[in-house]
């Protein structure tokens, strides 16, 4: 379900309006809060409800992990880095509260500096390899990795 | 010319008894609480922020009592409604300062000069006229800062600032309502009292100001009604642990929260840094 805004909350910010990725969060011209111009075209990404500093977006969750009726609240705390969920089912007896890391640095501080690294040998050049590719699959360190290969296996149904 | 009062230079070279004038104000205030009360009803706002506030009481974790209530009620009257705190948007908050300052200042010396009239020998109110004309100015500076940068800068869709609508009728009024007061006590005093230009923008003054005053219901002249109701519930969510549906977010280096959600630790440290700012780190702009 698409987004919404409690307009009692928004004080027309404009945070919303910069992130949103379908540029579809407006500001009101009368009343000056945010709203969703176009509720089909929203994804529910979330990236509104997370970046508003008042809490005033709204999302109704997917039916897959959160029954009608419900309500899933997040706060996004970027100076402690982490993200945290609330979800509360319609019948008030579950109560849960997820929290998680959103990121392990400082912002802006590790960003790497492409611009620095050596340019690709003529090998690399002709290799059928992308840039960087095998350090990052890391085929140049014992292959291709597999479920097996690094222990785990792979369970079925829906994890707990 | 600033410390003179303008209605008083008005009843006494036009045939308006103050009389007149004051049951135009009694008139004003009248619409004012109609218009509000009528507002409340149909957007159902008083209704929405008890639903809300009985919704809210079943998550409660504690009963908020009588003097915390009020405490907080304190702390959003000097917070949200003196200071306007709310506001993320610096350059909105101070706008928004001078216009609601200027607004205040005006109407209550609007009132202390009309009903001070027929002045008496001597005294002619010249502190009261200098607030009406420094609130008039405040009103000017604030609005048109936010007509001609802060609201042209949201309407990025092309909409410039002479494009006016119906939605703009409260900031029109109240910009026009300040613009012809000051320039009508400008001209009582360059050209008399009694001159064309003097009185033609007496009456667009007086023709903004029972605009304003009147269309509440269109306008958003309610929100200075709303918005302090809004802070206070906000306040109490959080005072009473209900937080409004919204999760808590530990301290992320106690025991607690390390054993509750143990991903912190292994990807975070046992003693997570200060992150700084993400997304926060610019301004929007709207685009």
């Amino acid at each position: 379900m698409p987004t919404f805004v409690y307009m009692t909350r928004c004080d027309g910010c404009g945070q919303c309006v910069d992130i949103c990725p379908s540029d579809i969060m407006h500001i009101d011209p009368k009343v000056r809060r945010a709203y969703n111009i176009e509720p089909n075209m929203c994804w529910e990404c979330y990236s509104c409800v997370k970046a508003c500093p008042h809490n005033a977006i709204d999302v109704r969750g997917y039916a897959d992990f959160a029954p009608l009726g419900h309500s899933v609240r997040v706060r996004r705390d970027e100076e402690k880095g982490v993200v945290a969920w609330r979800i509360i089912f319609r019948n008030g007896e579950k109560d849960m509260n997820l929290l998680a890391p959103i990121t392990t640095k400082p912002w802006g501080k590790h960003i790497p500096q492409l611009a620095d690294a050596p340019p690709p040998s003529q090998e690399m050049r002709e290799s059928q390899y992308l840039y960087n590719e095998p350090k990052y699959i890391r085929f140049d360190d014992g292959g291709l990795h597999t479920l097996d290969a690094a222990g785990l296996t792979l369970k079925t149904g829906v994890y707990e | 010319m600033i410390t003179t009062n303008p209605f008083e230079v008005l009843s006494a070279n036009l045939p308006l008894e103050p009389g007149v004038m004051q049951a135009y104000v009694v008139l004003m205030v009248l619409l004012v609480i109609g218009g509000t009360l009528l507002d409340v009803v149909h957007k159902k706002s008083a209704k929405y922020f008890f639903e809300k506030g009985q919704s809210l009481k079943k998550l409660a974790r504690r009963e908020v009592g009588g003097g915390e209530k009020v405490g907080i009620a304190v702390s959003t009257l000097t917070n949200e409604v003196l200071t306007s705190s709310e506001f993320e948007n610096r350059d909105r908050r101070i706008s928004h300062l001078f216009t609601m300052y200027g607004f205040i200042f005006f109407v209550v010396t609007t009132a202390i000069l009309i009903f001070g009239l027929p002045a008496a020998e001597g005294g002619s109110g010249g502190l009261s006229a200098l607030l009406w004309h420094a609130g008039a100015l405040s009103m000017c500076f604030g609005g048109y800062w936010f007509w001609f940068k802060i609201r042209a800068d949201v309407r990025s869709e092309g909409n410039e600032w002479y494009n006016v609508h119906q939605s703009d009728l409260f900031v029109v009024s109240l910009l026009l309502m300040a613009t012809f007061a000051l320039i009508w006590s400008i001209l009582q005093a360059v050209t008399g009292a009694t001159s064309m230009l003097s009185i033609l923008a007496f009456v667009v003054f007086i023709a903004a100001a029972t605009t304003l005053f009147s269309t509440i219901l269109w306008s958003k002249f309610a929100h200075m009604f709303f918005k302090p109701a809004a802070a206070f519930q906000k306040k109490i969510a959080v005072a009473d642990g209900s937080r409004d549906k919204l999760p808590e977010i530990p301290d992320l280096a106690s025991a607690e929260c390390k054993e509750r959600y143990p991903d912190i630790p292994e990807y975070m440290g046992d003693n997570p840094p200060y992150m700084g700012l993400g997304i926060k780190r610019e301004a929007p702009n709207h685009y």
